[in-house]
């Protein structure tokens, strides 16, 4: 036995190869079929005929804008709870990892029913009757559903970091609390909020449930209109779906490795490694 | 982590060697203060997460005129709505079938079947990219690949000689809709399952082996028992996932697929339904089943812990 497997068995190689060919033949179906608009050739001209369409910047800089919000405004909300209930509420934890991975249960279609009747015409607080209360109702629907990255990716920062001395450096030193947060204890996790920062970016950007009943001209709308009005252009979409989805995904696992203080292409030193492990 | 506690203003430093009685009450009245710093992230989520759904709760519970009874809930079991929920959990659980098995076949030959680290990390970056494609694009990919005029389905006709579409194949079917989502649950499947497999330790190989198991008996009799907590949580997590995606299977199939996420969505487009409180029991009905199934995964999960040290 031991000695057979020293080389990989047959069964492993053809179970990975299997593997690689669901993971990889719809890319490259999609690849090929995203050049082929010009009849006879293969060309780039369905990725040329996205990016000079007024309505794919208009939508794309909607997206954007909205996402960076909810990336700002989930910050807000859980660093300061991330970093109180370790230093000072440690048995509130299990509450608030309730409430962080609540959003994983409800699925959008339902969270977003709600929104849309509780703040609706009629209610007390109506922000679906204007245009920037509607945004506004988005943009916090974007940061719900990130919460449950956001707040792990803090948490683990603050994992990483010793906040309790640095709290009362800071302190012995005449800070106040907010300032604590902001100069200290916000400067050392910034990894990790970039970490998270970018899964959000990720989630929000081509989001669609949320986006479409609220009406909104963003990027998913606009994909699935695409969808339905064109053969070779969502094709092209899907390629630079997932180029950009790689993109935040490496982004993210870089900054999620990421020590304090360590500068970003550096090579980690092997003290560190060895402690992730254990 | 416990080593925060020490931290209660400078001057308790000391505190630490009195009797814990003596510096209670002092505690408890620190701690009323202390609730307020997460009254931001409270407020949020009762406002945003929780009034939102117990609104919906409420009128699930009520008739159109505003009485309540029960009448609601149970009008779910109507053939239309019965029929929505039954094809939700077929399509939620035949993806999450085929995901688990694979998945696991997958994270077991690149974990423990001796394949090159290389291949492993490769794998492992692109299921972190792969799990996260889901939406309106994977959609477009697939069409793409395996639609009426995908890549794969000419290749397959002009090739091969088979006509899938022929066959009775279409994407936009039953089976094309679970495939379409196994490109985000197989490689969930594998991040998830890891830890588990990297859990089994050689020294039970190694005990079962000098006992005189062969491979075989290895696997079914240690390997895949001690396995079974973290893949039967896996499947109810994947089951969970596919239950509730929407953005892909509207792109796929234009809303003409009436699993239980799309007839609420048209409900909350257009009250397809006629009846308001019908759309809140539907929304309840979706809560239950995803409640339920990630709670018994974070059950079978803690279950699963034991082994892994």
């Amino acid at each position: 036995m031991a000695e057979v497997s020293r080389r990989p068995p047959l069964l492993s190689i053809l179970i990975a190869l299997a593997g690689a060919a669901f993971f990889l033949v719809p890319l490259i179906a999609t690849f090929n079929f995203s050049l082929r608009m010009t009849r006879g050739e293969l060309s780039f001209a369905a990725y040329r005929s996205v990016f000079e369409s007024d309505t794919f910047l208009s939508v794309l800089g909607f997206s954007t804008v909205a996402s960076l919000m909810a990336i700002a405004l989930g910050a807000l909300i859980v660093v300061p709870t991330a970093y109180w209930v370790r230093l000072r509420l440690p048995h509130m934890r299990p509450l608030i990892e309730f409430l962080s991975l609540m959003p994983l249960i409800i699925p959008p279609v339902v969270l977003v029913f709600g929104y849309v009747r509780l703040y609706g015409t009629s209610s007390i607080l109506p922000l679906t009757m204007t245009e920037t209360g509607t945004n506004i109702l988005l943009v916090i629907g974007y940061v719900v559903l990130s919460v449950p990255y956001m707040y792990r990716a803090v948490d683990n920062g603050m994992a990483a970091i010793d906040i309790a001395t640095l709290t009362e450096a800071a302190e012995s030193l005449g800070a106040s609390r907010p300032r604590t947060i902001a100069f200290v204890i916000f400067p050392n996790i910034r990894s990790a909020i970039v970490s998270g920062a970018f899964l959000t970016f990720s989630i929000s950007l081509g989001e669609f449930v949320i986006t479409s009943l609220l009406n909104r001209p963003a990027f998913g709308p606009y994909l699935v209109q695409m969808g339905q009005d064109y053969a070779y252009q969502p094709a092209a979409l899907a390629i630079m779906a997932f180029a950009f989805t790689w993109v935040c995904m490496v982004l993210m696992e870089l900054f999620a490795t990421r020590r304090p203080g360590q500068r970003l292409l550096q090579w980690r030193a092997p003290r560190t490694v060895e402690k992730a492990k254990s | 982590m416990t080593q925060i506690a020490p931290s209660f203003g400078s001057t308790d430093s000391s505190g630490s060697a009195l009797p814990k009685d003596t510096t209670a009450p002092r505690r408890a009245l620190r701690l009323n203060w202390s609730w307020l710093g997460l009254l931001p992230f409270l407020l949020f989520a009762l406002m945003f997460l929780i009034l939102p759904v117990l609104y919906l709760v409420n009128g699930a519970f009520q008739t159109p005129d505003g009485s309540y009874s029960l009448e609601t809930m149970l009008s779910l079991s109507a053939p239309e709505i019965a029929g929505s929920y039954g094809l939700s959990i077929k399509l939620s659980f035949a993806s999450a079938a085929m995901g688990t098995v694979f998945g696991l076949a997958l994270g077991y030959a690149l974990l423990l079947g001796g394949l090159p680290g290389w291949v492993r990390r490769a794998f492992m970056t692109f299921s972190g990219v792969a799990s996260n494609f889901a939406g309106v694009p994977l959609a477009f990919a697939f069409i793409a690949t395996l639609g009426r005029l995908g890549l794969v389905t000419l290749v397959l006709r002009d090739v091969l000689g088979i006509n899938i579409y022929a066959a009775g194949f279409t994407l936009f079917s039953f089976w094309g809709l679970a495939l379409t989502y196994l490109y985000f649950q197989l490689p969930l499947m594998v991040l998830m399952i890891t830890p588990a497999l990297e859990g089994l330790r050689p020294e039970w190989r190694e005990a079962a082996e000098s006992l005189g198991a062969s491979r075989m008996q290895y696997l079914t009799r240690v390997a895949l028992p001690l396995l079974a907590p973290s893949v039967l949580g896996c499947f109810l997590l994947l089951f969970a996932n596919a239950f509730g995606t929407l953005a892909t299977i509207y792109a796929l199939t234009s809303a003409n697929f009436p699993v239980v996420p799309i007839v609420l969505f048209q409900q909350i487009r257009g009250n397809v339904l006629y009846n308001p409180n019908l759309g809140y029991a539907l929304a309840v009905g979706m809560i239950l089943i995803m409640g339920l199934s990630n709670t018994l995964y974070f059950i079978l999960r803690r279950r699963a812990e034991r082994w892994q040290k």
